[in-house]
Order: structure tokens, then sequence, then C-alpha cells
């Protein structure tokens, strides 16, 4: 059992954001989120990390009702990563990595070999071990995401929600933090923005569609030339790509 | 894997505190002795034992109140008041994420004084409310003022600096207000004094009451110190790292009102020195608030008696309100970091 939200709703300015929502997402898969820009992917991501209140619904972790979990216990099983969050502070990637271990020091805890561990860890799965104490704000783009990531990682987390992890990256940068992630083992659920990385990369995807989600499944079930162009206002055309995997290619002069 | 703490450098930390603490009583013994009356450093230490520990060395009796009464109750509080309004701006820098973030600048030294003001001209709230009372209420009035206005104007990090700025300029000008219209000649003069910051007229009694309020706020500091650092990346960040921020934010803003409001009706508004020494102590210590915190407390309480001493001697005959003094050193420091805080893009 893992994450799951039931009839979710939530509300901004009197503006329904998210819907009534239900999801459900798999241990140890990759559940992609995809919809056009303010579909509510961002609110929905932020609604299961509890950093905004359901207004009626209920999230779930384990079938517990996530709002009875305390702040602190939430962060050790659960870990989310911004867009793009950047600081002012002049830190090292090894200071931004420790922050992950905040949920499990106490106030007057010192720093014991379990979390220097755990954050040296981290650091070697998203490949950053060398730049252990480079400045952040030196780092390029993609390797912000992959010390974020880090920094998720050394909290412990079982579930992991990604808001669009690939943002303003290079296509190159995208694929690797991709692939990263795939590879990570824990359960994810991420916003992304192109289909073609959604189809490859995601075990499942949910598409949303002005607050409420249209459609969910595997790729190939859910991403039909009828849904992309009904949810996307974009006429495309799928087959069979090079690899043998499907491409998504979109039609920029469609047929009369 | 082990759970047990990685072996502290303990003998690094203890020369580090020894160091500090030499730098302390350095400034100490600094403003002791220099003044309109010089007195050697002997003297001074004999009237310290004397006035201490009743040991009885013949120092004369003016002397004597000179040393004990006056300069170094002086100089204790010059030391409080810079390490606890150093501290506020370290605070303030990190929940705020804004490096130009501090009492002064946020109006709430603006609002503490404007309290302050109305309990002792207008003798608001009659015998009950103190003039720290007062520069309380005012202290977290002008915080809700800045904090409503900020959100309203969208809560970013830059729009709260702009409605601290226009917090500061409306208690200014309630101060202002209650001075020129209610105040009679004399309380104007002693009030316009005061609010330009002075420690005149500081003495035991105000040292015994600044110095616990400053080591339990500390005390309160500290114990936020690894949550302040998971506020780097935003308030979502620390949230999703199990702070409870909102908790959080009450506590400390609170805290960081009573520090200001104590130093406030005991001194006066001392600005910029909240703004700059955090700067200045990070660049020593680094950002970590464990380190931080400390330092700031130190560094901002040498700081102020250094500038309480450049107060007493820069004008012949006359005492500058330390105010002045501290906006001689913190203005261009303001600019410098201004200047730095430019994003190269």
């Amino acid at each position: 059992m893992t994450l799951a939200a039931h009839d979710v709703r939530w509300s901004a300015e009197r503006r329904m954001i998210v819907d009534g929502v239900t999801l459900r997402a798999e241990p140890g898969r990759v559940l992609g989120l995809i919809g056009p820009n303010g579909s509510g992917k961002s609110s929905l991501l932020r609604l299961l990390c509890r950093l905004r209140k359901v207004e009626s619904g209920v999230v779930t972790l384990d079938d517990r009702d996530l709002a009875a979990m305390t702040r602190r216990d939430l962060a050790k099983r659960l870990a989310f990563v911004e867009q793009q969050a950047s600081t002012e502070v002049q830190l090292c990637v090894c200071d931004v990595v420790k922050l992950g271990r905040t949920p499990h020091r106490g106030a007057l805890a010192s720093w014991t070999a379990a979390d220097e561990a755990a954050v040296e860890a981290a650091l070697e799965r998203v490949d950053m071990s060398e730049r252990h104490d480079q400045l952040w704000h030196t780092l390029s783009g993609g390797e912000r995401q992959r010390v974020h990531i880090a920094r998720a990682l050394a909290q412990e987390p079982r579930e992991l929600i990604l808001d669009e992890p690939t943002n303003h990256l290079d296509i190159q940068h995208q694929l690797s933090i991709l692939a990263l992630i795939r590879r990570l083992g824990v359960t994810c659920i991420l916003a992304l923005h192109d289909l073609n990385l959604a189809s490859l990369f995601c075990d499942e995807i949910a598409v949303m569609h002005e607050g409420k989600v249209v459609a969910s499944g595997a790729p190939p079930e859910v991403l039909t030339e009828g849904l992309i162009a009904h949810v996307f206002g974009v006429a495309v055309s799928i087959r069979a790509g090079a690899s043998g995997r499907r491409h998504i290619e979109y039609l920029i002069d469609p047929p009369e | 894997m082990s759970h047990a703490p990685l072996e502290p450098n303990w003998p690094a930390r203890i020369a580090i505190a020894l160091v500090a603490l030499l730098a302390l009583v350095t400034a100490v013994a600094l403003a002791v002795t220099i003044g309109e009356m010089r007195i050697p450093l002997s003297i001074a230490f004999q009237a310290l034992g004397n006035g201490l520990f009743d040991l009885g060395y013949p120092v004369s009796a003016i002397q004597q109140g000179v040393i004990f009464d006056y300069r170094l109750s002086r100089a204790l509080m010059a030391a409080l008041c810079g390490g606890t309004l150093a501290l506020s701006g370290a605070i303030l820098q990190a929940l705020l994420r804004n490096p130009l973030a501090e009492p002064y600048v946020l109006g709430i030294s603006a609002g503490a004084s404007t309290g302050a003001v109305a309990v002792m001209i207008l003798g608001f709230g009659g015998a009950v409310l103190t003039i720290s009372g007062g520069a309380f209420i005012g202290a977290v009035v002008a915080l809700l003022v800045v904090a409503l206005l900020a959100t309203g104007a969208g809560g970013s990090s830059d729009r709260v600096i702009l409605a601290g700025v226009a917090g500061s300029q409306l208690f200014n000008a309630a101060t202002a207000t209650i001075v020129t219209t209610l105040a009679n000649a004399e309380q104007a003069r002693g009030v316009m004094f005061w609010l330009l910051g002075n420690f005149g007229g500081v003495r035991w009694p105000d040292v015994w009451v600044a110095a616990p309020v400053a080591l339990i706020c500390f005390g309160v500091c500290m114990l936020h110190a690894k949550v302040l650092d998971a506020f780097a990346f935003g308030a979502d960040a620390a949230a999703s790292l199990g702070v409870a921020v909102t908790r959080v934010r009450i506590v400390l803003f609170a805290t960081t009102a009573v520090m200001t409001a104590t130093m406030v009706s005991i001194v006066g508004t001392v600005g910029f020195v909240g703004l700059v020494i955090p700067h200045a102590a990070r660049f020593l210590v680094g950002p970590a608030h464990a380190r931080l915190l400390p330092a700031c407390l130190v560094i901002g309480a040498i700081f102020m008696i250094l500038a309480d001493i450049l107060s007493r001697i820069l004008v012949p005959q006359q005492i500058l309100p330390i105010g002045v003094v501290t906006a001689l050193f913190g203005a261009p420091a303001f600019a410098l970091i201004l200047y730095r805080a430019r994003r190269p893009s």
C-alpha cells in the first residue's frame, strides 16, 4: 500500500483547481501526471504531500489519513522535490543534501554516522559525490535538480513526489534525470509536460484536465490521439518509433 | 550503521568560545576605561572587584561610581542590545529569505517606539502597562501590519521589505504626531534623543531586565537552529522537510518582537546592527544557524560596545546618539549588501 487520493478537492480564490480527484500510486512504480498548464497538476501534488490542505476528500498513506500524521513523521516517509527551488544562502552541495536529515534529527541531536551515511549514499545515487563541496549556486540547472533529488533521498522516503523535475533542462539532462528517477526504486509521482517522455519513463499515467483526472492507466492505453486532441487541443499521430517504442508526433498542419 | 554521534571537535569548540569570551571581556574593559574621565585598567579592575565581591580596594568614590554604576552597566547593556538585535536580524533574514530583513528595516523598531512613546506621553494603559509592555505591543502590531501589507502585495520576499518601509514610515509618523501634539517641550526633547538610541540613561536595573530576556530568547532561537537551516529553499521546502512552518514562524517572530521591544524600551531604536552583523558573521562562520546564531550574539555585542565607545569620544564634550554611529557604519554596509544581492543573470 502507498499514497492515494480519494475524491480530493481544493480551490483558490473561489476557483476549483483540483476537482474531485481519485488516484492511487502503486508501490515502487512511477506514476506520471500530465495535463495542460493550469490543469491542477502542481496543486494536486501539493495536496498529496500536505503542503496544501484538502477541502474535501482524503489523502491516505498506507490507508492512514495523511492529515492525522505529524509533519515530521510524514517527512520521514514522503519527500517532495519542487520545481526549481533556489536559495540566496551560500550553501555547498553537501549542506543542501544534509537538509534532508532534518526530520530524522531532534532539536539538540548531533550529527551521527547514520546521518553522514545517508547523505553520502544519496549523493552517490544521483552521481554527484564528486561535487560534495561545490557551491550550490555554481551548479547548472540539471545538477541542481540532481542535488534536490539527493536531498529528498537523504530523507529516506518510500514515496517521492516531483513537480516537473525536467522543466527548463536541455534534452540530455531531461533524459538523464528521468532515467535516474526510474532507477531509484521508490514510489514516484511526478508531473511532466512532455508526452513522449511521460510515455517512455512512466509505468502509469494520469491525465488531468480542468482539475479532474480524465484518464489513467498504462501509457499506451491512456495516450491516444483522441484523448490528446481533447485535453491538449493538438492533433497527433501515434505510431511505432525507431526503437519499437511508441512515438507521438505533433501534426502542425493537420489535414482538413 | 551506528547512531552514535560523530565526535564533535571539542578542543576547537572550546578554543573558539575562549577567544570569543576574551574579545568580549577586552571590549568591556575598553568601555570602562575610555571616556571623559580616563581611568587606568588596574583601577577599573579594582572597582569591579569592589562592586562585585566587596573586596574593599581603595578606589575613590567618584571613580568607583563611574566605573561600576555608570560605565559597566552601560557596556553590558550595549552588549545585550547589539547581540539581540543581530540575533533578530539573523532570524528574520532566514525566515523571510531576504538579506535586507532586520527589525529596523521591517518597521518593528518603529512600532516598538510608537508603543513606548504612547505609554510614556499618553499614559496609555495606565499604571498596568510598562514602557516595555507598550513597546512589545507596538512591535507586534507593526509586525502584523507589515505581514498583512506584504501578503496583500503578493507575499514575495521583496514585498516584505517594501511593506517594512511603508510600516516604518507609518509608525514613525504616528510617533512624531504623538510627540509634537501632546508632549511638552522637555518631554519632546527627551523622546527625540531616546528615539535615536541612547545608552546614557542605562543603570543596573535595566541590565537585570534585558539580560534574562536576551538569554531566554537566545535559547529559544538555538532550539530552532536546524529548523532555520531548513528554510533555505523556502517555506514549502521547510514544510516538506517536516518543519511545522506556522508554529515556528509564530514562535520566532514573537521572539524577535520581544527582543526588539525590550531593547527599544531601554535604549531606543538602533538601526543597521541587525542588518550588518549577521552578514559579517555568515562571512566568518558560514550559514549554518547552529554556529551563526551564537556568532551573531557575540559579534553584535562587541560591535555595539565599540560603537558606544565611539559615540562617547568621536565629538569631544558631546555624546552622539548610538543610532547615529551605527548608521555611519550600517548605511554603507547596507549599500554593499544591496549591490552584492544583484542577481548576476
